[in-house]
């Protein structure tokens, strides 16, 4: 419905008017337009994520205009030095590889089932999808009730057959737990993106290749997966620029505990930033977590989405 | 039939794994705490409604409610103008810069919101938007700015520049062109944006966490978050709380599906 399609450059503006005038009024009209966006933006959008960067520097707890108190790469130091912060990387790497691993695969494979024509599957796709528009704290809550270790009802269901856990209050099950949770949430969202791709996929091209004799799942292999690569790196990208700021889910649902046991980035800057008054010291996480991000997104344009070719990566490269 | 067997089965498990906890809720806030750990799977017996009923009677929820709802719609109607502005000017006039101005925006969409929050919270401050809707509200539309350029721009570039032609000879200037023709005729798009901007803001908990400190301005997210706390031994009624606060997202799910999928989608393949 969106779609990029070539439109004219430029206004049409009406002929007969100096050409000097013209061009001053186009200036005001551009200028009117555009300059109310661009102040909220760099005002709150640029002008905190330059002082985030600026304030990394500094030992400073939030009070009294800008920081003065420099403390050059130490806030690093101590950051890259804490047992903590290394837990949060490490966190980060497990959900991670869960989620390219477990949670995109089972997401593909839902939109390829409710992509075939059986019954009912616009009541399926509304159920799936639904999680997604239930807020990260409702999830997080009705989770911890479920999961709760006496009277949840993850135990009293896994308990008929003898698995009862302790979930979220174990830190060997905490992120088996926390997945488990962010799966149910999102695998939907992942399952849409992947049906809107396949639809894209113009059916003969998968007809013929079935008439050529492949198998289904040789189809799908040689066929359907590569012409999907596109929509895959797609969410792939945003599951990852997601999980490097996960926040809510986390800290409904354990806080970061067991003793850090489930701890990310954000949850340990915002601890430091709010719950110590340790400005300088959260800035330095927060600095990372927009690095990660940063070299992620041009790494992976540049030598993963360059492939594909215009519409997938319109927004963030080239725009000739 | 026979060949769909199994992949109904397989949409069956899947639905199961989405629906019992949400059933579990709606059903168990209809018990009372020693019902639901006695008898945690069956329907109740017998239906107590006093959980939902001691929420909606409270005027906690409501305050709740209206609060997320009146924050929900202002920041929309915020982040959609001015995007809408912005989206206008990078669609249809040709300028020394504007390409580069516009990759500021599209650079907007690989910033971690959670790196932005401190300074925000002292910006904030500083301004005196503390424990006030406006510093949610600014902050959000903010933070909506890029992927809601991003969609709109796409679509204002799809109509035909004869619709402004004939528009500028009848006439119209640019901001006539822009209110009267332009934006009625990009009302799929817009309604597009504003269902994720809604979404968005309605499920917001980072934000309004550290700017609220005040109940009285608390949104659902942080009411159900306090509720959790304040009855923490209660689960048959914090159950109810969180069936009521699903309601209005679930409604608003139902109507404006269609948009929310094609935004999101649309958002995906080009965000």
């Amino acid at each position: 419905m969106t779609t990029l399609t070539r439109g004219p450059e430029a206004a049409v503006l009406p002929a007969p008017e100096r050409p000097a005038r013209r061009r001053r009024r186009v200036w005001v009209t551009i200028t009117l337009f555009v300059l109310p966006a661009l102040v909220l933006f760099l005002l709150l959008v640029v002008a905190p994520i330059v002082i985030a960067i600026y304030a990394s520097a500094f030992k400073w707890n939030g009070f009294g205009g800008l920081p003065t108190n420099f403390v050059g790469l130490d806030n690093f130091t101590r950051l890259f030095g804490s047992e903590v912060f290394r837990q949060d990387l490490w966190h980060l790497a497990v959900l991670l590889i869960l989620s390219v691993t477990v949670q995109l695969p089972f997401s593909l494979a839902i939109a390829m089932l409710l992509n075939q024509r059986i019954r009912g599957r616009a009541l399926y796709r509304l159920i799936f999808f639904a999680p997604y528009v239930l807020s990260e704290v409702i999830t997080g809550v009705l989770f911890s009730l479920i999961l709760s270790p006496d009277s949840g009802l993850a135990n009293q269901m896994l308990g008929l057959v003898g698995l009862e856990s302790t979930w979220l209050a174990d830190p060997d099950t905490v992120m088996a737990s926390l997945f488990v949770v962010m799966t149910w949430k999102y695998f939907g969202f992942h399952m849409m993106i992947y049906l809107a791709g396949r639809q894209n996929i113009p059916n003969e091209l998968i007809e013929a290749a079935q008439i050529d004799g492949g198998g289904s799942w040789k189809v799908f292999r040689h066929v359907t997966l590569p012409l999907l690569g596109p929509t895959i790196r797609i969410s792939v990208f945003l599951s990852v620029i997601y999980t490097i700021q996960l926040f809510d889910l986390v800290w409904i649902l354990t806080e970061g505990g067991p003793s850090h046991a489930s701890e990310t980035m954000a949850v340990t800057m915002m601890e430091y930033g709010f719950g110590r008054n340790q400005v300088g010291y959260a800035s330095a996480i927060s600095v990372v977590m927009f690095a990660l991000s940063l070299v992620f997104a041009l790494f992976y344009q540049r030598f993963v989405m360059r492939r594909d070719l215009e519409g997938a990566t319109t927004s963030m490269g080239d725009h000739r | 039939l026979r060949r769909t067997l199994p992949l109904h089965a397989v949409a069956w498990v899947v639905g199961a794994f989405i629906l019992i906890p949400v059933v579990y809720a709606l059903l168990g806030g209809f018990k009372s705490t020693p019902q639901l750990s006695a008898n945690p799977f069956g329907l109740p017996s017998p239906w107590e409604p006093g959980n939902y009923t001691d929420a909606l009677g409270s005027g906690t929820f409501w305050r709740q409610l209206w609060n997320s709802a009146f924050i929900a719609v202002t920041g929309t109607v915020i982040v959609v103008l001015l995007s809408a502005m912005a989206a206008y000017v990078f669609a249809r006039f040709a300028f020394r810069g504007r390409e580069l101005l516009f990759t500021i925006f599209t650079m907007g969409l690989m910033f971690p919101f959670a790196v932005a929050i401190l300074p925000i919270f002292v910006l904030l401050r500083t301004f005196g938007l503390l424990d006030n809707p406006l510093g949610v509200i600014l902050t959000q539309a903010a933070f909506g700015l890029p992927l809601t350029i991003i969609i709109l721009r796409g679509f204002f570039r799809s109509i035909p520049g004869e619709v402004e032609e004939a528009a500028t000879i009848d006439g119209c200037g640019p901001f006539g062109f822009f209110w009267r023709i332009l934006l009625p005729m990009a009302r799929p798009a817009l309604a597009t944006v504003s269902v994720l901007a809604v979404v968005g803001s309605w499920n917001n908990f980072m934000l309004p966490l550290v700017v609220f400190s005040d109940e009285a301005s608390w949104t659902l997210p942080l009411g159900i978050q306090q509720f959790q706390g304040q009855y923490a031994s209660d689960t048959a009624r914090i159950l109810a709380y969180l069936v009521l606060a699903m309601v209005p997202a679930l409604g608003f799910y139902v109507v404006a599906e269609r948009h929310l999928i094609g935004g999101l989608t649309a958002g995906a393949t080009k965000g």
